[in-house]
């Protein structure tokens, strides 16, 4: 019987089964961020074990609420600060050098094929867009992480979804994950892993598939993995070519980590791209989603452009298209929040910046910030915002706040429209 | 190892997400004691007040489908756990809320729809309290002395390993 990913990439990594179904497996990369890994450090201080397993393999950034916005936020910054500087981390982001989490660390090379990678993070399912297994964790299992470099993991079920055709004007990886969404629904995919196939997936880039894969969490699957291929290997080439001469031999065994042909899936769902419109969310569950064109008139108090799911460079470009030589409707805040330093630069020397600051936006640090309601952009009640984010969680942008997601060019469209509109239209 | 059992506070909706148990304005809190009064602050839901006393009370959470979904935050939990929250009952839970609950050394148990529709058929049952059997995996729904409804339960042996542990630390630090 054949295996998927997934399966590989437990057998290549189990180093126990204390149970029959329970997995430990050994972790390639144990990341933290500063809300829910300062728990974790206080207890293994008080536990006497203040210890990492390999200071190598933990990436720690502060990018939730950076730079600090009160005293309580500046102590956990500080609790990390100074734990990454007693383990001597050569790989501890802060302020300056600090981005969004999930499109930082892919950028700097961490994530390879066939890792097993842990985060208290929900989100981590987006490294599974390198052929990883990335799972998010709580504070406990990140905790036994960084001491042991291990986590426990049930036997993976696999959902299949094969995406194929041709991605229509303004359609987007985002339009093609929430349309993926609503047919699963929120909890549709829960204690699974979905492998994303298909002619529309190969034709994807880096950040569009970690775009895919970011939202697996909203159908409940523990991660979203793409088999990698020549695509991977170009993204991540200037960090492995010393380990391979040539591109050939990269994507030849980065090809170990592909499902069997006779892979046994339990559940396969067919997606013809070429039907997928630019939607939106119309709720506080994210398989509310509906095509923006049948939307109706949802008027919009903000547009925040950013996040770990639409931050990277391709969503910034894809984003200016749309603004350049706009303005904001009035009464409409607009936001831009680069996701890395890098990303914020690049988007400078080609004028990304430029454009959005002459549409009016406000452009900011890279940070969580405004996603998770914490800053840099909290809603008031009664408010609605249009974002490039990943959760519409009722109050997840600010109590009382209305969070619709879609993609950048639909947000954008929407700033200029003041409501929620098709950005082909 | 935790206590398991009494008052049952019923939340009837499914995909109560961890946003819901705890907002994420208060995830700058480094002392989980300080959760204890935003428990389910946002939760919106007919009958339910997150300051009313069936919330004070409670030692059970009886609640619908996918309990849990969202946000990674042990926080959620904690904050149940600071209540003296230590069992949810469930059809089914996100993944990383369940392996959270099993983490801390408490239960996240889940029955079947139809078990679940019954026990909330005991909603307007004064004074319901659940007893938890460990020894035979079986929750008795009680008023007074008088036992209204039995479920039987099932736990992998992984999370009985974790109950009787105390949690994952104390399991993986004996064993790894
Ligand atoms: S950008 Fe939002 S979803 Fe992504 S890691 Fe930050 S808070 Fe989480």
């Amino acid at each position: 019987m054949g295996k998927t990913i997934v399966e590989k990439i437990f057998d290549a990594h189990r180093k126990d089964e204390p149970f029959t179904g329970t997995h430990v497996l050994s972790l390639d990369v144990v990341m933290c961020h500063e809300i829910t890994t300062p728990i974790a450090i206080a207890d293994l201080v008080w536990r006497e074990k203040d210890r990492v397993f390999d200071k190598t393999k933990i990436k720690a950034v502060i990018d939730h609420v950076t730079p600090a916005k009160d005293t309580k936020s500046a102590v956990q910054a500080k609790i990390m600060r100074e734990w990454a500087k007693r383990h001597d981390l050569p790989d501890f982001f802060d302020v300056g050098a600090n981005g969004v989490c999930h499109a930082l660390f892919p950028e700097k090379g961490f994530i390879r094929p066939g890792y097993t990678v842990i985060m208290g993070d929900s989100h981590t399912c987006t490294h599974g867009a390198f052929g990883a297994f990335a799972a998010g964790v709580g504070t406990t299992d990140l905790e036994v992480g960084i001491l042991k470099g291990v986590c426990a993991f049930r036997q993976p079920k696999t959902i299949r979804v094969n995406v194929n055709g041709k991605l229509g004007n303004r359609v987007y990886a985002k339009d093609v994950m929430l349309h993926i969404i609503s047919l699963l629904t929120v909890n549709g995919a829960t204690d699974r892993v979905i492998e994303f196939h298909g002619s529309t997936i190969d034709a994807m880039d880096m950040e569009e598939r970690m775009t895919l894969s970011n939202m697996a969490i909203e159908a409940g699957g523990t991660t979203g993995i793409c088999p990698p291929d020549a695509v991977t290997v170009e993204y991540l080439w200037t960090f492995v070519k010393d380990q391979y001469g040539t591109k050939e031999a990269a994507v030849a065994d980065f090809a170990k980590w592909h499902s069997d042909a006779d892979a046994v899936y339990e559940r396969v769902i067919e997606v013809d791209a070429t039907k997928i419109v630019p939607v939106a969310t119309f709720g506080f569950k994210p398989d509310m989603v509906k095509p923006l064109s049948e939307m109706g008139e949802y008027k919009v108090n903000q547009v925040y452009i950013g996040s770990c799911t639409n931050g990277r460079i391709s969503d910034l470009r894809a984003a200016r298209e749309v603004v350049k030589g706009t303005k904001l409707a009035e009464g409409v805040r607009g936001i831009l929040c680069p996701a890395t330093p890098k990303i914020y630069r690049q988007a400078m020397d080609e004028g990304i910046v430029a454009d959005f600051l002459d549409a009016g936006y406000c452009v900011t640090n890279p940070t969580c910030g405004a996603c998770l309601g914490m800053s840099n952009g909290v809603l008031a009640p009664d408010e609605a915002c249009a974002s490039t984010t990943n959760r519409n969680f009722n109050g997840r942008m600010g109590k009382g706040g209305m969070v619709h997601l879609m993609s950048p060019a639909s947000a954008v469209a929407a700033g200029i429209a003041g409501h929620l509109v098709d950005p082909r239209a | 190892m935790k206590k398991f059992g009494g008052p049952v506070l019923f939340l009837d909706r499914s995909d109560i997400n961890t946003d819901e148990i705890i907002p994420a304005k208060y995830l700058t809190e480094v002392e989980k004691d300080a959760l204890k009064p935003f428990l389910l602050e946002d939760l919106k839901l007919d009958g339910f007040d997150p300051k009313g006393d069936a919330l004070k009370k409670a030692k059970i959470v009886v609640t619908r489908a996918n309990f849990g979904c969202g946000s990674s935050r042990e926080h959620a939990p904690w904050a149940l756990e600071v209540n003296d929250i230590t069992l949810v009952i469930a059809e089914n839970y996100a993944r990383i809320f369940r392996q959270n609950m099993f983490n801390c050394g408490m239960m996240a148990i889940e029955l079947s729809k139809d078990a679940i529709e019954a026990i909330f058929a005991l909603k307007s049952v004064a004074g319901l309290e659940c007893e938890v059997d460990q020894a035979k995996c079986e929750l008795h729904f009680k008023q007074g002395g008088k036992v209204l409804q039995t479920e039987k339960y099932s736990l992998s042996e992984f999370d009985s390993a974790l109950v009787d542990a105390g949690g994952w630390v104390e399991f993986a630090d004996k064993r790894y």
